[in-house]
C-alpha cells in the first residue's frame, strides 16, 4: 500500500517538522519513505510544500497531479494552490487561518477568504477544516499547529498511521519539555 | 552497514566520508549548502572542511589536497561553478594525484538561483566527466565510485545532482564508520614538468585528455550504472524507446505501466557518453524520445552517434519541441510528452475556475535589519536621482514592493561594479552598491578596489548581519568562527576598507533609524568612494527583548507604517495597525516611522 501526501503552508509555519514526524513514524512501521521539499530561497514567507511519499519504493520524490491522497494544509490559500494534486476522492485537512501575504497588505493582491474556503467545501468530499484560532486559543501557542494538523490528519483515516505512531515520532523528535504541549495539540478536537 | 533517513546532501557527505575523504572544501549555494555542514558535522577531526571565501578558492585549495595525494571534495551550485571555471579549466590540464570530486547541484525550476545552466554541458566544455544520480541511494553510492575513477585516471570528475535529489530525502543502507576507507597520503612531490602550466605541457595534457576520454566512453559503456532496462520494444508498428537521467528517469518509471513495452536507456555519465551501449540501445528502434532536464544533452550525443553510426532511428526531445526547453520536469510534464511519443492522448483538463489566490513571494523577515537599512537609505536620498545596485542574498528581497530597493541585481559582487558604470556614463546620479557581509568576502572586494582605483564616485553599504543568511546562516571570515565552529579571529571590513584606501568608512545600526538617517546623508555627500556598514545580526540569530505593540486608541489608521515598511508582522485589523506577536522581533523600526507615535515598547537584544 503507498500513501502519497502533501504537506503545504506558508515558511515558518513548521511545515517541515511535521513531514519530518510523518516519516519518522512511517519508517518506524517499516514503511519505505521518500520526501521532497522547499527550502532556500523561499522559507520566509512564501509559499511552501512537502511531498510525501510513503511506500514509493522505486518511484521519483515528486507526486503527480492528481495523485496525492491527502494534502495537509496550513492555510487556506495554500491549500487551493495544491488542489491540482489531488486525487478524485482524496482528503484535505486545512487550517482555518488565513495568512494575508505583505503584497495583500499593502494592497497590491487580494485574499478572499470566504471564497477560498467555499471553493475547498465544494470541491473536497473529505474536508477537515481545522479551527487554529481555537487551538491557539486553548493551547496558548500557535507554534504546534503542525501536530493539531496531524491530529486531524491521523482521525481523518487518510493518513494511514495512528496517533501512537505519531506520538512516537514526536517523542523521539521533540525536546521532552514540549512533549506535553504537543500530546495535547496531537489530540486537540479529537 | 545500517539504515538512515538522508537528505541527498547528506548522502552525499557520507558517501565522501566513506572513501576516505581527507579535505572538503566550498562556498555555500542553494542546493549544495548541506554536503559540507554534514561533513563537518559528521566527519573525523583530521578531515579537513572550510568554509571558502568563494568557490573558486575552494576549489584550488582542494586542487592542492589531491596533488598531496589526498581525496578532496568541493562543493558548489552551478552559478558558483562560473566562479571556479578559471582554475578548472586549467586543473582539468594538470590532473591530480589524489581523487578530487567536484560536486556542483544544478538547480532546474530555477528555484533558488539566476541560471538554469548546464553542469553536465559545462563537463563537455571543460572535458571533464560527469556523474549523474537519479536517487539519492544512487548519490551515496555514485559519491565513492566518482573518486575511484578520478584517482584512477588523474582527473578531477563532477557529481552533478540537482534539487530533486539534494533536497530528497530517502531512507538508506549507508556504511558504519569502521568500514570507511583509510587513504594514506605521501604528501606533495615537487615535479615541475608535471604541476607547473606552461604551454608545452598544455599541448601534451589536452592529447592525454582526449585520449583519456575517448578510452572513458568505452569504459562508462560498461559502468553498471549506465543500462538499458528492456522493455519488449514494441508498441504500435514502431518500435520506440526513451533516453532519459537523473530524476527524470524516476518521472519517466512513474509514468510508465506495469506492463511496460517501452527500453529505457538510462544514462548516469552523460559525459564521456557512453556511446557503444547507445549504439546497442539504438539498434532496432525507430523512435527514441529524449527526457532531461535542462540541455539536450543526451539528445545531442545520440543524434551525434546516429550520424556516425550511419542509424535510422529518429531521436526527439528538446530539440525537436517533444519536450519543455526550460523549466524543471515534473511527473505530469513527462507524462504528457510519453502520452504524446506513443500516439496516445490524454484526456483534455479543463481549466477549472478557482478563485483567485494571492501570490505569495519570499520576503524579508519581520525586523529583518535589511528592511532599517534600506529604509533609511530610501530615506536620506528622497527626491535625488539615485541607483540603487543589489546583488545576491537575503537583501536582493529589497526589491519587493513597498521598499523598492534593487534596481540591478546580477551575479556575486557584481553591483559594486555595476554602480561604478553607471556613474561613469552619468555623474549625476547617486550610485549605491548594496552587498552582504559574505558576498564581500566572496567577490566584494576586488570591486571595491576597482572603484577606489579608476575614480568612481559612488557608496558602498555593506548590509552586515554576521552571516550567511540566504543559505542557512553559514560563518564566513567576518563572523570569527569556522564551520566546524572553532573561534579565530575575525576580518574586519571596516578595516579592510580602510586598507583599500577608503577614508570615509561609517559603522551604524539600521535599527537606530534617525542616526542611520543622518550617516546616510552625510556620508553620501563625500566625494568619492565611501561606505557605510550596517551593523545588526540577522533576526534568526537574536531574541528579542520586548515586542512593539500598537496603542489602539493612538493609532489613527493611516497605515503609513504598513505601507512603507512591508513588515510581515504588521497586519490591518479593523482600520488599524496591529502587531502579530508571534512574528515581532521588536526591532521598533515602525515605532520611528509612525507619525503619532502609537507604537512603542520593541526592544532588540
Ligand atoms: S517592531 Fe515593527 S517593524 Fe519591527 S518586527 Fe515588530 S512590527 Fe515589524
Ligand atoms: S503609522 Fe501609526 S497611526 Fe498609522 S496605522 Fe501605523 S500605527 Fe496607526
Amino acid at each position: 500500500m503507498s500513501t502519497d501526501i502533501i504537506l503545504c503552508g506558508v515558511g515558518g509555519q513548521g511545515t517541515i517538522l511535521a513531514s519530518k514526524l510523518i516519516a519518522a513514524a512511517a519508517m518506524k512501521k517499516g514503511i519505505p519513505v521518500k520526501t521532497a521539499e522547499t527550502i532556500g530561497m523561499a522559507q520566509r514567507g512564501g509559499s511552501v510544500f512537502s511531498h510525501l511519499r510513503l511506500g514509493a519504493g522505486e518511484g521519483s520524490p515528486l507526486i503527480g497531479k492528481k495523485r496525492a491522497d491527502l494534502i495537509i494544509a496550513f492555510e487556506p490559500a495554500e491549500a487551493v494552490r495544491q488542489m491540482p494534486f489531488l486525487k478524485e476522492g482524496g482528503s484535505v485537512v486545512v487550517s482555518s487561518r488565513p495568512i494575508l501575504p505583505v503584497s495583500a497588505m499593502i494592497g497590491d493582491a487580494t485574499y478572499e477568504v470566504e471564497s477560498i474556503m467555499a471553493y475547498l467545501r465544494d470541491k473536497v468530499d473529505r474536508l477537515t477544516v481545522v479551527d487554529s484560532d481555537a487551538a491557539a486559543r486553548e493551547l496558548g501557542s500557535m507554534k504546534v499547529l503542525n501536530v493539531v494538523l496531524l491530529g486531524a490528519a491521523v482521525r481523518s483515516g487518510a493518513l494511514g498511521l495512528s496517533e501512537q505512531d505519531i506520538l512516537a515520532a514526536i517523542h523521539e523528535r521533540v525536546p521532552a519539555r514540549f512533549h506535553e504541549l504537543n500530546e495535547k495539540a496531537l489530540a486537540f478536537a479529537r | 552497514m545500517h539504515s538512515e533517513f538522508l537528505m541527498g546532501n547528506e548522502a552525499i557527505a557520507l558517501g565522501a566520508l566513506a572513501a576516505g575523504v581527507n579535505l572538503a572544501a566550498g562556498y555555500p549555494g542553494t542546493p549544495s549548502t548541506e554536503i559540507l555542514e554534514t561533513i563537518a558535522k559528521r566527519g573525523a577531526a583530521d578531515v579537513h572542511v572550510e568554509w571558502s571565501i568563494n568557490e573558486k578558492a575552494g576549489l584550488e585549495v582542494a586542487a592542492g589536497a589531491a596533488y598531496s595525494g589526498a581525496r578532496a571534495l568541493v562543493t558548489m551550485k552551478q552559478v558558483g561553478l562560473n566562479v571556479a571555471a578559471d582554475p578548472l579549466m586549467s586543473l582539468e590540464y594538470i590532473g591530480v594525484k589524489g581523487g578530487m570530486v567536484i560536486v556542483v547541484a544544478d538547480d532546474p525550476g530555477p528555484i533558488s538561483s539566476q541560471t538554469e545552466q548546464d553542469t553536465r554541458t559545462f563537463g563537455m566544455f571543460s572535458k571533464v566527466p560527469v556523474f549523474d544520480p537519479s536517487t539519492v541511494a544512487e548519490a551515496y553510492e555514485m559519491v565513492q565510485e566518482a573518486f575511484a575513477f578520478s584517482e584512477k585516471y588523474h582527473t578531477p570528475v563532477f557529481l552533478r545532482p540537482t534539487t530533486r535529489i539534494d533536497h530528497a530525502y530517502e531512507a538508506i543502507e549507508v556504511k558504519d564508520e569502521a568500514e570507511y576507507e583509510q587513504k594514506e597520503r605521501e604528501g606533495f612531490v615537487k615535479d615541475a614538468s608535471k604541476w607547473v602550466i606552461f604551454p608545452k605541457l598544455s599541448v601534451r595534457s589536452h592529447a592525454a585528455i582526449e585520449a583519456r576520454n575517448a578510452e572513458l566512453s568505452k569504459v562508462f559503456s560498461d559502468y553498471p550504472r549506465n543500462k538499458i532496462l528492456s522493455g519488449a520494444g514494441q508498441q504500435g508498428s514502431l518500435r520506440k524507446g526513451i533516453a532519459s537521467h537523473g530524476v527524470s528517469s524516476m518521472y519517466t518509471r512513474d509514468n510508465l505501466a506495469q506492463d511496460n513495452h517501452l527500453p529505457v536507456l538510462h544514462i548516469a555519465t552523460p559525459f564521456p557518453f557512453p556511446e557503444e551501449l547507445a549504439v546497442k540501445f539504438l539498434e532496432g528502434l525507430d523512435e527514441v524520445l529524449c527526457i532531461e532536464e535542462l540541455d539536450p544533452v543526451i539528445e545531442r550525443a545520440l543524434l551525434m552517434v546516429c550520424g556516425k553510426y550511419h542509424l535510422p532511428t529518429i531521436i526527439r526531445g528538446k530539440l525537436t519541441g517533444d519536450i519543455q526547453t526550460v523549466g524543471e520536469n515534473t511527473v505530469e510534464s513527462v507524462g504528457k510528452a510519453i502520452d504524446a511519443f506513443l500516439g496516445q492522448s490524454r484526456p483534455e483538463e479543463k481549466a477549472e475556475a478557482v478563485p483567485p489566490l494571492p501570490v505569495r513571494p519570499p520576503v524579508l523577515c519581520a525586523g529583518c535589519p535589511h528592511r532599517a537599512s534600506f529604509l533609511a537609505v530610501k530615506e536620506a536620498m528622497r527626491g535625488q536621482k539615485t541607483i540603487y545596485c543589489g546583488d545576491i542574498g537575503c537583501y536582493t528581497l529589497g526589491n519587493a514592493a513597498p521598499l523598492d530597493m534593487c534596481d540591478t541585481c546580477l551575479c556575486m559582487g557584481a553591483g559594486i561594479n555595476i554602480a561604478q558604470g553607471v556613474y561613469h556614463m552619468d555623474p549625476q546620479t547617486k550610485c549605491f552598491a548594496f552587498v552582504g557581509d559574505s558576498t564581500f568576502f566572496a567577490a566584494g572586494i576586488t570591486g571595491t578596489v576597482n572603484a577606489f582605483y579608476n575614480q568612481a564616485d559612488m557608496t558602498l553599504v555593506v548590509l552586515d548581519n554576521s552571516t550567511t543568511a540566504m543559505t542557512g546562516h553559514q560563518p564566513h571570515p567576518g563572523t570569527g568562527k569556522t564551520i566546524r565552529g572553532e573561534v579565530v579571529e575575525a576580518v574586519s571590513i571596516e578595516k579592510v576598507l580602510r586598507a583599500i584606501g577608503l577614508s570615509v568608512v561609517e559603522t551604524v545600526n539600521p535599527l537606530d533609524h534617525a542616526e542611520a538617517v543622518a550617516t546616510v546623508k552625510r556620508v553620501a555627500s563625500e566625494p568619492g568612494v565611501k561606505a557605510i556598514i550596517f551593523k545588526s545580526p540577522c533576526v534568526v540569530l537574536a531574541k528579542p527583548a520586548a515586542r512593539s505593540k500598537v496603542e489602539a486608541e493612538k493609532c489613527i489608521g493611516c497605515q503609513k507604517c504598513i505601507r512603507s515598511l512591508g513588515c510581515p508582522a504588521l497586519v490591518l485589523q479593523e482600520g488599524k495597525a496591529f502587531i502579530d506577536e508571534t512574528l515581532c522581533t521588536g526591532c521598533t523600526l515602525c515605532e520611528s516611522i509612525c507619525p503619532v507615535g502609537a507604537i512603542a515598547g520593541g526592544e532588540k537584544l
